[in-house]
């Protein structure tokens, strides 16, 4: 059983703000059905200031609640005050949420950056809440999680670990295979220089294997794959996909954001992996 | 309250409380003690064992073995026969079983074991082709589940102990029957089942107890070391008011059979329908032949489960739901999963699991107002062109 606020009790057993606003000048969307969790915002603006605000929510209880609160934020507000909200906001006006629910209040800052998007346009909003890298790829392919979605999560709510990514952005949450990226991503965000010891090309060989074998080969095998080590020159990391690898069209995606990501993370930076 | 969550765990029997107190209180000597004070304790659980032999269909009562609870059970079955056998390294289980059961493979997989998983179909009904083209010569384990806990759909085991025993009579077979215990008759004597674990909290015993039935002629090594009890196979002094406890569950299950397969089938299929006809966007997500008798796993669909369960809860109903919202895991149960259940049903599936203790008017109030809360929720939903569709096509 969840420890959830009165607050989250008070706003999912009774939602304010429920339905469809016809007429909507800005219509926010985040989540999908699939993963468990979406929500539509509707907007209508007098001017600058936000008049009136419903939402549509396929969620549990705590995402029930955080877009309910969340419209009671935002109505009334001008559109520079609501651009401010985060997620950290909503939770707090929640009287808090269990960490692993934290990803509802993120859906509903989502949902309203996403809304307001359509209004001052994209760029301005990334400019906005600073993003700062270019590009914005999908790391967690399970629940379609950005980099700047993760990014953003690390920024407002100060997130230090993987586990309290996953808390927050859902990401890493089912096939964990993007949690090397996730690392890459707070160890970029904090300009952590993880030292590695300088390894004598034996010691090399003996550090790849034994992370292929103990952390890469047993999650490629809960597929039905397998990967077998072939050889090793220089940087480079020469590896045979086998079983359902092989042939699979996600191949190269599974050695370059996987097999490379986690033996860059644990034995060398410099690691390129190629199939043979 | 309205308690349909027996599938997790269930009430103690006053009966079985009653049996249980004088071992809390008057009666505490240590069973493998020397003295007169020590023979009723060690008495006890003689008769404890009898009682859980005779519900298990056993020959032999010296084939029961007591454990801590079903997840020791089943840990001490699959590592202590495999242990018993190490040049075998080929298993087969269900992509179903309890996470007790897939946990203890996995982490198998991890020291060179081979598992193979076999599949099920939408209704839940286990590929036994599947199993048959997967079952070699040497195959040191089988393990499937006697009953599935989310669907209660009933796997042939009996069939596939003859299999085994006509196909590969070396490889070992263990059944995970936590859910059919107390719920349809078991018979291990007249089957090829070599190793059968269960647990006492899910028929009306307290937490904290399970028994392991072995075949004679099955050799396993213990999970626990110690002492000389359970013939040195289980050590640990006895906790025999929780033994006691087990053993008169039993009893009381083995009694009350006839009555869980006539008078809680029959409440449970009124919730069932009552559900299917009223609520527009209810599906069944199992086969509706071959279940336990005391289980429903329903799908709303476009409505979230744990969303669900908190406004049953709100009316004083408690039930379950294989939504990953309500375990913090992400992921909606791997039964559903595993059977395909569409993703509009897969996050809004609920489970009721019905007991003796179930009466008519709970059932009643559960029909009566499980519409009117789907009539909320699925106006919070943002899928109303969908609900729409499955308001007309059921004409509700």
């Amino acid at each position: 059983m969840w420890e959830y606020s009165e607050k989250v009790l008070e706003h999912y057993r009774h939602p304010r703000n429920v339905g469809k606003i016809d007429d909507a000048d800005l219509i926010g969307e985040a989540g999908s059905l699939a993963c468990g969790d979406s929500l539509k915002l509707y907007i209508k603006l007098d001017g600058k200031i936000i008049k009136d605000a419903k939402f549509q929510t396929f969620g549990c209880g705590s995402a029930v609640a955080s877009s309910s609160i969340l419209t009671e934020m935002i109505i009334g507000k001008t559109l520079e005050e609501a651009k401010k909200i985060t997620n950290k906001d909503i939770a707090e006006e929640l009287g808090g949420l269990p960490q692993e629910k934290m990803h509802c209040s993120v859906m509903g800052q989502e949902a309203l950056e996403d809304a307001l998007k359509k209004y001052y346009g994209e760029e301005k909003i990334e400019e906005e809440i600073g993003v700062s890298h270019s590009g914005d790829k999908v790391v967690c392919t399970c629940f379609n999680v950005t980099e700047n979605q993760i990014w953003e999560a690390i920024k407002v709510n100060g997130l230090k670990t993987v586990e309290e990514v996953t808390n927050y952005t859902k990401a890493g949450g089912a096939c964990g295979r993007c949690k090397g990226l996730i690392k890459d991503i707070i160890d970029t965000y904090y300009k952590k220089e993880v030292k590695k010891e300088e390894l004598t090309p034996t010691q090399k060989i003996l550090k790849i294997s034994k992370v292929i074998d103990q952390q890469i080969s047993p999650q490629l095998q809960k597929d039905g794959g397998d990967i077998e080590l072939v050889d090793v020159e220089g940087n480079k990391v020469k590896v045979k996909l086998t079983g359902m690898c092989s042939g699979c069209k996600n191949a190269t995606m599974t050695l370059k954001a996987f097999v490379e990501s986690v033996l860059r993370d644990k034995v060398d930076s410099s690691l390129e992996v190629e199939q043979v | 309250m309205i308690y349909l969550d027996n599938n997790a765990t269930t009430k103690v029997d006053e009966r079985v409380l009653d049996a249980m107190l004088p071992f809390l209180k008057e009666d505490y000597a240590n069973p493998s003690s020397m003295y007169d004070f020590a023979k009723k304790p060690a008495a006890a659980i003689k008769e404890a064992r009898v009682k859980v032999r005779d519900l298990l269909g056993a020959s032999n009562e010296k084939d029961i073995y007591f454990t801590s609870c079903g997840s020791e059970s089943a840990n001490t079955a699959i590592k202590g026969v495999l242990n018993c056998n190490r040049e075998k390294k080929h298993i087969i289980t269900t992509k179903v079983e309890h996470p007790c059961v897939l946990n203890t493979y996995k982490e198998l997989e991890k020291n060179g074991y081979e598992v193979d998983y076999i599949s099920v179909n939408s209704q839940g009904e286990l590929d036994i082709e599947e199993f048959k083209q997967k079952l070699r010569k040497d195959t040191a384990l089988v393990s499937i589940m006697y009953a599935n806990n989310e669907t209660g759909v009933i796997y042939p085991v009996e069939e596939i102990g003859e299999y085994i025993k006509s196909k590969s009579p070396e490889t070992r077979f263990f059944v995970d029957a936590v859910q059919a215990a107390g719920k349809i008759p078991i018979n291990v004597k007249d089957t090829n089942i070599d190793l059968l674990g269960i647990s006492g909290h899910k028929f009306h015993a307290p937490k904290g107890v399970g028994v392991l039935y072995v075949k004679p002629d099955v050799r396993f090594t213990p999970l626990i070391n110690g002492g000389h009890q359970e013939r040195g196979l289980r050590a640990g002094t006895e906790n025999v008011p929780y033994i006691v406890g087990i053993g008169k569950a039993a009893e009381l299950a083995k009694d009350a059979l006839d009555y869980e397969l006539k008078e809680v089938k029959r409440l449970r299929d009124k919730l069932e329908e009552g559900i299917l006809k009223n609520v527009f966007n209810a599906r069944l997500n199992s086969s509706i032949n071959k279940r336990v008798p005391n289980t429903s796993n329903i799908g709303f669909e476009y409505v979230e489960g744990e969303l669900i369960l908190l406004h049953l809860s709100d009316i004083g109903v408690c039930a379950s739901s294989g939504s990953a919202c309500t375990s913090g895991s992400l992921e909606p149960s791997h039964v559903l999963r595993a059977m395909g259940v569409p993703f509009t049903a897969l996050h809004g599936s609920i489970r009721f699991s019905l007991s003796r203790f179930t009466k008519e008017s709970d059932i009643d109030f559960v029909i009566e107002n499980m519409p009117k809360i789907m009539d909320k929720l699925t106006s919070i939903s943002p899928f109303q062109d969908e609900l729409m569709e499955l308001r007309k096509r059921k004409g509700l």
